[in-house]
């Protein structure tokens, strides 16, 4: 084969497709996509998402990377299941979506300023850091993650909300001087650690 | 004999957590159906379903595997119960998908074993619904009873991720009718065509994305006002939250006079049952639930 067509024929077997199927989270399982639309009917934000999950699918099969990537709808994603529950090829949809989004952080894809990215980043570095949730931090850090200006504006609209909260000891100012924790944080941390290891050294450069 | 169970309780049912009052109450409750709940030492966050951005794959399935290790050391031969939605599902997903890859189940117990736990996956995890629905019996239920909650009229909210993908046994995902049979066996009326049984209330997502959540949640409260309810009860508590919290922001915004209260099952069964308001963790309601008070004040 001449160089060229060596090239071309990489090129083919490392298409987007292939690409997903070996990095995302459930990525063997877009090419069974039907584009029925079903699931595209049933996303609870569907009108906010620019490209519903067949849509994503269609796009994947079709080599477009960069949209599908730095796009912003899978994290339009509510985690309701409902297109799993009524898919009619099986597709595990939701867990596609949370791989993609994913995939395209750790690609550093994701749009800035993507106030889900956000909320789940600060989320999992709330959980982890302990190994248990603290409401109370993990709702200051909201208040401010879009810096201090709207920090403020949203503190103060929710102002109430927080004072309800604490009222009806939903949530305690006790955490944020500690708060809840598991005994074994120096073995959770190990082992998060090695699981990321685990799970870095998989991912394929197919570009 | 008490039924005894391994017990996941999760991070917003803790003291001082946004659920305390789910723990609370289904505390009373286990406590009148001769329920044991043996809490799992040592238990972590599942990471839920909003996790995904900081946590890859394995990292959240090992997340849970490290739960259900530590169950399998700790409490042998118990099944796992997890009253909280986002917590059971992602247990049992990850069950599942290490018993469906033998290279996964691997680097999980690899993972693990920096923390000295191993785990075996035969344990199986069931939403305290199950227990109650399948262990227990609705029979069993009514005979408790002391205090029917007769006149109520009860919007039952099952909401997703205690419905899909994994549902309760025998249930339609879109209609399941285990929570009306609940608000009935206590004596209400349940409203059975509740249009928004089974319809997403944002989740994580009234976070990041208020104003859309906050339409969906209109919606919720809207259907079950249109219905006449008096009430909503949920079994999540992520439902619970965002359904009962934001009201007075979706007023504020939409013009709309919500009042809506937001209760548990377990709540409900709690005043059933004959006993106080506090057993029933009523003084954890942002909205008062009057109606149920007063039954609780008889
Ligand atoms: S419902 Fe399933 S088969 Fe239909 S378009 Fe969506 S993913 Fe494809
Ligand atoms: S789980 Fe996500 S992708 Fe599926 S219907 Fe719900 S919001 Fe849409």
């Amino acid at each position: 084969m001449s160089d060229m067509n060596t090239a071309m024929s990489s090129k083919y077997r490392t298409s987007f497709l292939k690409e997903v199927e070996a990095n995302v989270e459930e990525g063997e399982w877009v090419k069974m996509c039907m584009q029925c639309g079903v699931c595209a009917g049933s996303c609870p934000f569907g009108k906010h998402w620019d490209h519903p999950p067949q849509e994503l699918f269609m796009m994947i099969r079709a080599g477009k990377r960069e949209e599908v990537l730095s796009s912003e709808s899978m994290w339009m994603c509510t985690s309701c299941y409902n297109c799993i529950a009524r898919c009619p090829r099986g597709l595990p949809i939701t867990h596609i979506m949370h791989g993609l989004a994913n995939y395209a952080k750790r690609l550093g894809k994701v749009p800035e300023n993507q106030q889900t990215e956000k909320f789940a980043q600060i989320f999992w570095d709330n959980i982890t850091k302990k190994g248990r949730g603290n409401e109370l931090k993990l709702g200051l850090s909201l208040y401010f993650m879009n810096g201090l200006a709207t920090g403020i504006k949203t503190a103060m609209a929710n102002q109430k909300l927080g004072l309800n909260m604490i009222k009806t000891k939903r949530m305690s100012v006790a955490e944020l001087w500690g708060g809840h924790s598991i005994k074994d944080t120096s073995g959770l941390h190990k082992m998060l650690q090695k699981a990321q290891e685990l799970e870095d050294a998989k991912i394929q450069d197919l570009n | 004999m008490a039924k005894e169970y391994s017990f996941y309780p999760g991070c917003s049912s803790q003291k001082g957590g946004s659920a305390s009052n789910l723990m609370a109450s289904v505390d009373t409750m286990c406590e009148e159906l001769d329920i044991k709940l043996n809490e799992i030492p040592d238990w972590n966050c599942c990471s839920a379903s909003i996790g995904y951005a900081g946590g890859g794959e394995l990292p959240r399935l090992t997340l849970s595997a490290r739960n259900i290790a530590l169950s399998e050391q700790h409490n042998p031969d118990q099944d796992i119960v997890a009253t909280c939605a986002a917590c059971w599902l992602a247990t049992r997903e990850a069950k599942e998908r290490l018993g469906e890859s033998e290279e996964t189940m691997q680097d999980a117990n690899t993972a693990l074993a920096e923390a000295n736990l191993k785990l075996e996956n035969n344990t199986p995890t069931k939403h305290m619904v199950e227990v109650l629905m399948e262990d227990i019996g609705m029979d069993a239920v009514k005979a408790k009873v002391k205090k029917p909650l007769s006149g109520l009229k009860i919007a039952g909210y099952v909401g997703c991720q205690t419905n899909r993908p994994f549902g309760i046994q025998g249930e339609s995902f879109e209609n399941p009718v285990y929570l009306d049979n609940m608000i009935e066996a206590v004596g209400a009326e349940p409203i059975r065509d509740y249009d928004k049984k089974v319809s997403c209330c944002g989740g994580a997502l009234a976070f990041s994305e208020p104003e859309k959540a906050y339409e969906l949640i209109q919606g919720i409260i809207e259907s079950a006002v249109d219905a006449g309810a008096d009430m909503i009860v949920t079994p999540c508590p992520v439902c619970q939250m965002n359904v009962e919290v934001y009201q007075d922001q979706i007023n504020a915004r939409q013009g709309t006079k919500f009042d809506m209260p937001v209760v548990y099952y377990s709540q409900l069964m709690a005043v059933a049952f004959g006993r106080s308001a506090k057993d029933a963790a009523l003084d954890g309601q942002v909205i008062k639930a009057k109606q149920l008070e007063e039954i609780a004040a008889k």
